[in-house]
């Protein structure tokens, strides 16, 4: 059956990636089907799409963190007279059960793009009268609650997606999404922070991608203060994070700020295990295979912070001889790491995952993107155990986006495998990675701005639309 | 660190052949509760290595667990239960990992293994 699903106008490409891999996560095993409304943007909120079922609607509304609602549509027209023609036409014995006398209801009036005043709302609702409403309302918890929703040009765009003609829906609301999570886990009242802690919206984003459930077991291999593992952790997953800072994982900011105080601030689960181990050189036992039903990370990639690996002094400074620690030194030596660029790190990271990660688990990881050349198709990191699922993009500046790229294991691991990924890794390395070389990134972010730049902004005080900044 | 981490924990110091199991060396153990979910501990039956399970439990002073195993004793509530404690809730809090076959010390303290490789080591 088709529904009416009505998305927060934030993250426009992660919206339909999110909805997509809950279907996939409750059940729905084809793609699925969507629609846009006539005459919208794709970017709009309002899109039409296919599902098997209410309860897997419900599902999938209640556990995200993108869908504003998800609505069983009575009817929808440019104008009331065709809304109310619309709700007229649609069949009785999908109403009335709604409608009954015994059950209390609630109409929410929506606008996207607009604020209405309260008389407009009220109006608005009366042209509702039509319908045979039996029940009583009932505003804070009623059985049934519907929306009349629009959206229309009103003279601004705003920055919002170009509309050409005004369309009303009216529906009955089969679930939203629940934002108030997102307040409970933000960042400002985080105990343990770091500079580079992932926010709160985008770790549930990621742990949906990655398909988290009960009882399945979650690896960070680049954990830093465990932001993505709590919201992995929330959705009852077991979690096992890694990191190569040991003062990060082990020490945190004293006894009741750290990784594990931020789990127990929240009443989640402790971590299965914290470790300091380097991505470069992971130390699972050689036979170990197929345990982590998904990895999901935000690697170092140089701008905010930049990656290390083991085997440091002797790579720093070019010494040929190899690097000793003398014998009575070793038990309290301190390893110097050397530095460890993105390309390295994210081969290492594929080959980790094809490794460890179960058929049918799921790698998602943040990849950059510099905002330039051939930057409307960016090529990403391939590997023969994995297939494509989805890439989203989040602009961060002018000059570079982090793409959030989810990978599904469809074949097994084996050392051929491993000989095949090296070598196009090395294939790709030659060609698309160039800038993705240790210290590049971060220049190309960091170089002084163009002259030229300052005057094009200037010459446009139009608000445009604008898109993926959202 | 439980003993689910050390059963997947090898000393991967460049070349060395036969870095499983670390032995343990014991300064503290915790116990702490965690829930009980046997799909999980199901699951993890077929990854683990028992032997060294087996040996770690012993070594942080549980002898619950039986030697040998087979899958149908999955079934049973009271070998999960134990399967469970011994995986989970058994805490190395301080000590070290040793390399078996290098005698290199990976320590551990506040329950963290600090797993990283000296230069000469890599």
């Amino acid at each position: 059956m088709w529904y009416l699903c009505v998305f927060y106008h934030r993250l426009l490409e992660y919206r339909k990636a999110e909805f997509e891999s809950l279907a996939g996560l409750f059940g729905v095993e084809t793609s699925l089907e969507w629609s846009l409304p006539k005459e919208h943007h794709p970017d709009s909120p309002f899109h039409f799409v296919n599902l098997p079922s209410e309860d897997v609607a419900e599902q999938i509304a209640n556990r995200s963190i993108l869908v504003r609602g998800i609505y069983e549509l009575w009817g929808e027209g440019q104008d009331f007279k065709e809304l109310e023609e619309a709700i007229k036409n649609y069949p009785d014995d999908r109403k009335l059960p709604y409608l009954a006398p015994e059950s209390t209801f609630r109409i929410t009036i929506d606008s996207f793009g607009k604020v209405i005043s309260s008389q407009e709302k009220r109006d608005r609702l009366q042209m509702l009268a039509f319908i045979p409403f039996k029940g009583r309302v009932n505003l804070k918890n009623p059985d049934h609650k519907f929306n009349l929703m629009d959206n229309d040009y009103y003279g601004s765009s705003n920055g919002l997606p170009a509309i050409a003609k005004r369309r009303i829906f009216f529906g009955r609301e089969i679930g939203v999404a629940d934002r108030k999570i997102l307040q409970t886990y933000e960042l400002k009242s985080r105990k343990y922070l770091g500079p580079t802690a992932m926010d709160a919206e985008m770790a549930f984003l990621m742990a949906n991608q990655a398909q988290v459930k009960p009882g399945k077991l979650v690896f960070d291999p680049f954990v830093g203060t465990g932001s993505i593992l709590i919201a992995a952790a929330h959705f009852g997953a077991m979690t096992m994070g890694a990191d190569i800072d040991i003062r990060v994982v082990r020490d945190g900011r004293g006894p009741e700020c750290n990784v594990w105080s931020n789990f127990k601030q929240y009443g989640l689960p402790a971590p299965i295990s914290l470790l300091r181990a380097d991505n470069n050189l992971p130390p699972w036992r050689p036979g170990l295979r197929e345990v982590f039903d998904a990895i999901i990370c935000d690697p170092p990639y140089g701008v905010r912070a930049g990656g290390r690996k083991s085997g440091g002094r002797k790579l720093l400074k070019g010494i040929i001889g190899p690097y000793t620690v003398p014998d009575d030194k070793r038990t309290d030596h301190i390893p110097s790491t050397a530095s460890y660029s993105l390309v390295e790190c994210v081969h290492d990271l594929l080959d980790t995952a094809a490794r460890m990660l179960v058929m049918g688990g799921r790698l998602v990881y943040f990849y950059p993107v510099l905002r330039e050349d051939d930057y409307t198709n960016p090529t990403f990191p391939e590997h023969p155990c994995f297939k494509f699922v989805t890439s989203c993009e989040q602009i961060l500046s002018y000059r570079y986006s982090r793409v959030l790229l989810t990978m599904v294991k469809i074949a097994p691991y084996s050392e051929e495998i491993e000989l095949a990924a090296k070598i196009k890794h090395l294939d790709f390395k030659e060609n698309h990675l160039k800038w993705l070389e240790d210290g590049n990134l971060h220049s190309a972010v960091f170089r002084p701005a163009d002259a030229n730049i300052h005057g094009d902004d200037k010459s446009s005080s139009k608000p445009k639309y604008r898109g993926k900044y959202v | 660190m439980r003993l689910l981490t050390h059963n997947m924990l090898s000393s991967n110091i460049k070349g060395v052949t036969n870095g499983f199991p670390l032995r343990m060396e014991v300064g503290k153990v915790v116990e702490k509760t965690v829930d009980f979910n046997a799909d999980f501990l199901r699951n993890m039956f077929a990854k683990v290595e028992w032997n060294a399970l087996v040996e770690g439990s012993k070594a942080l002073g549980y002898f619950e667990l039986p030697d040998n195993v087979e899958s149908s004793m999955l079934e049973s509530d009271e070998f999960l239960h134990k399967f469970h404690h011994a995986l989970l809730e058994l805490h190395l809090e301080q000590g070290a990992l040793i390399c078996p076959e290098t005698g290199r010390r990976f320590p551990v303290s506040k329950g963290i293994p600090n797993m990283l490789l000296h230069e000469d080591e890599v």
